[in-house]
């Protein structure tokens, strides 16, 4: 009972493998005075994760170990080795000491044979140099050749209570086993007997080796579950562990310029620092260009940049990158940029992630760009690629380095890329290059189909490249269509003679109404004149007039006092006559008459 | 036919040419009494007194066992005459131990 409970309280002691990623898989690494089982198919990395285990811990934390190779002999194991950087051979052997366990196939069997004496010796070896650490491997050549199920189960017991009663900090056993058939028969027990198994897998997707690793048993301690990848660098073996699940990434909300200006302005401002940018589209829309212009624009900010590219050499892309005004050689020179062009035909795609790791390390960049991210996919399972792209560009993001992506896909629906890689739902920005094809045409269609935490157009531009360099131009839509390259070209000729006619229409109705405003006041200062001539020739026909009628009545005056004439009587029948015929002259007919009656009846 | 008639000389010298072995064996462990009790048997009965045998017992001197390349208990080896030979287990399968101590079964 107190056992037990001590047991569910206290954390299980420990010892670190130094392997990067699987301390952190396993919280710790490996039990500690306990057996652990690592279970694989053959070149699954069993033996490598055994021997790192043991260079760390000879040469980290001075802790002598012994490696028992039943399979292989150690000329070989140390061959095999030379490869990492573990300075095997300079590790004496009382720090490292290799026993080689192999039965070579000279030597007779007859009868039963058991582990009594091997342990023995061991145990007399332990001593002698202190070990700390024990690796049995390849554990099943040797329960083979027992050919005896009872034997091989009496055996692995000897090797457990050998383990007790020997205190060591860590015993690794490795077992090949494909899948889950083994040729031993108690691989059951085996698996029984250890405190922590780990399963090693590799296998082949469109022909390149994938390699895995996964914590099936661990007694007594929790673990990540699951299988991750394991790359092979120069360092040795290392084991992608999964970020935690908590992304902490601070977020910037500086801008960094894509490098073409009217981008910028379609992306409210450029892209944010630390933000990843996938740029898709079918081969020859621009992608490369895109990335490299802002490469070019990162370089002139001072900024240290690794530009990735996949399949074509760097002194090529330089070079056609130069044709549309980009030029790169210079940066190169420098150090400021850092041209890789990497093989995809038989890499897998986690090694291009140790590589870009490694790339990164080297050249510590603020931008980078992978052209195209879509070429790991290319060996290799995609599943891997798409794990492999996803860790890519969460590394990135912690690394706060700003990057850009292309991708091809197939196809012109942008909506196909969600069958490739599977990043647009990560990447911040999603810049989408298509072709139009029309009158004989092929334009470059710019479209952002998203941009997170910032405003972004969503305008079609045209892509358009000059020796001078990308640069977007607004597309025209006529009657539902877009118009692009000649089309656009002609529209735009279209809109500006249109332009010219309104001007030149304006200016010559303005003239005429200014002609026909000048005529009318030339009407009417003529008209004012004859206004004035007239009221002045009124003016003297009214006094005219005037003196006439008083010289007339003068004159009857006169008349009359010259011929001494009877004023009133005279006047009277004198002038009635004169009247009547004049009011006759003057009147219609009906009053002449009238008036001639009464001119009748008068008499 | 030369080829027989060498067999059936070396067949006579073999007799009293000493055969130099080691054993190799933990204490008591069943297989290794076993190996002993099986390697007596065979001595007497094909060698006689023509053999030189020497028991180490690997848990009283491990380091030297070890130094001697041994692995596994029990073990024999056979140091002269030439070739040298290694034989391990428990020696039950006489055949295969006569065999490679280049010993004629007398049957023959």
């Amino acid at each position: 009972m107190k056992a037990t409970n001590r047991a569910a309280t206290q954390p299980l002691p420990k010892v670190a493998t130094g392997i990067p990623g699987f301390d952190e898989l396993s919280h710790g690494g490996l039990p500690r005075n306990r057996a652990t089982l690592l279970e694989g198919g053959p070149g699954s990395g069993k033996t490598v994760f055994a021997l790192q285990s043991l260079v760390n811990a000879a040469r980290r934390r001075q802790e002598p170990g012994i490696f028992v190779a039943f399979e292989e002999s150690s000329g070989q194991i140390t061959a095999n080795a030379a490869s990492f950087d573990w300075g095997l051979p300079t590790l004496g052997r009382n720090k490292l000491f290799f026993l080689d366990a192999h039965l070579s196939p000279d030597v007779v069997h007859s009868g039963e044979f058991d582990l009594t004496g091997m342990l023995a010796m061991l145990k007399a070896k332990k001593e002698e140099i202190g070990a700390k650490w024990i690796v049995f491997d390849g554990i099943d050549v040797l329960l083979t050749l027992l050919q005896n199920p009872i034997a091989e189960m009496r055996e692995i017991y000897r090797i457990r209570d050998w383990l007790a009663d020997n205190e060591v900090n860590a015993a690794i056993i490795t077992a090949k086993i494909d899948g889950d058939s083994s040729e031993i028969v108690n691989y059951g027990f085996l698996q029984f007997m250890a405190d922590c198994v780990i399963r090693f897998e590799r296998r082949l997707e469109h022909g390149v080796a994938l390699h895995r690793l996964q914590i099936t048993k661990y007694r007594g301690s929790d673990f990540v579950a699951g299988e991750f990848p394991v790359s092979f660098g120069p360092s040795g073996m290392e084991v992608d562990a999964p970020e935690p699940a908590e992304i902490q990434q601070v977020a910037s909300s500086e801008r960094v310029s894509s490098g073409i200006e009217r981008l910028d302005t379609m992306l409210g401002g450029g892209l944010f620092r630390g933000s990843s940018t996938l740029i898709t589209g079918v081969p020859g829309t621009s992608k490369t260009t895109l990335a490299g212009k802002f490469v070019e624009a990162a370089c002139r900010r001072g900024e240290r940049t690794l530009f990735v590219s996949f399949d074509e050499g760097a002194g090529r892309i330089a070079r056609n990158l130069t044709s549309v005004g980009i030029h790169l050689k210079a940066h190169v020179g420098s150090g400021l940029l850092r041209m890789y062009s990497g093989r995809t035909e038989t890499i897998g795609a986690e090694d291009q992630l140790v590589k870009l790791k490694a790339l990164i390390r080297e050249q510590r960049p603020r931008c980078m760009v992978i052209d195209p991210i879509s070429a790991i996919a290319k060996s290799g399972g995609i599943a891997a690629a798409r794990a492999v792209a996803n860790r890519f560009i969460y590394l990135a993001k912690d690394e706060k380095i700003t990057v850009m992506v292309t991708a091809i896909n197939e196809g012109d629906q942008p909506e196909t890329e969600a069958t490739d890689l599977q990043i647009s739902s990560i990447a911040d920005t999603w810049i989408h290059l298509s072709y139009l094809i029309r009158s004989g045409e092929r334009n470059r269609a710019l479209t952002i189909i998203k941009s997170r935490g910032t405003w972004h157009s969503n305008q079609v531009r045209e892509l358009v490249l000059s020796n001078a360099g990308p640069v977007l131009a607004d597309v025209y839509t006529a009657g539902g269509e877009v118009l692009m390259g000649t089309l656009r070209w002609e529209k735009e000729g279209e809109e500006k003679a249109k332009t010219i006619q309104r001007r030149a229409d304006f200016e010559h109705k303005r003239a005429e109404l200014q002609v026909a405003e000048a005529e009318t006041r030339a009407r009417i200062r003529a008209l004012e004149q004859d206004l004035n001539r007239q009221r002045a020739e009124l003016a003297v026909y009214s006094s005219e007039n005037e003196a006439r009628i008083v010289s007339s009545s003068d004159r009857e005056i006169e008349l009359r006092r010259i011929r001494s004439a009877d004023p009133s009587g005279r006047a009277a029948t004198g002038i009635a006559p004169s009247r009547a015929k004049r009011r006759a002259s003057v009147g219609s007919g009906n009053s002449g008459r009238k008036n001639k009656k009464e001119a009748h009846d008068a008499p | 036919m030369r080829r027989k008639k060498a067999k059936q000389r070396a067949s006579g010298p073999a007799v009293t040419t000493v055969v130099v072995m080691r054993l190799y064996i933990a204490n008591n462990a069943p297989n290794s009494r076993r190996a002993v009790a099986n390697l007596e048997a065979i001595c007497k009965e094909h060698l006689e007194d023509n053999f030189k045998l020497e028991i180490i017992d690997v848990l009283e001197t491990p380091l030297r066992a070890l130094a001697d390349g041994i692995l596994v208990t029990p073990s024999l080896t056979k140091v002269s005459p030439a070739p040298a030979a290694r034989i391990v287990g428990n020696l039950s399968d006489k055949s295969s131990v006569l065999h490679a101590l280049g010993i004629e079964e007398s049957a023959e």
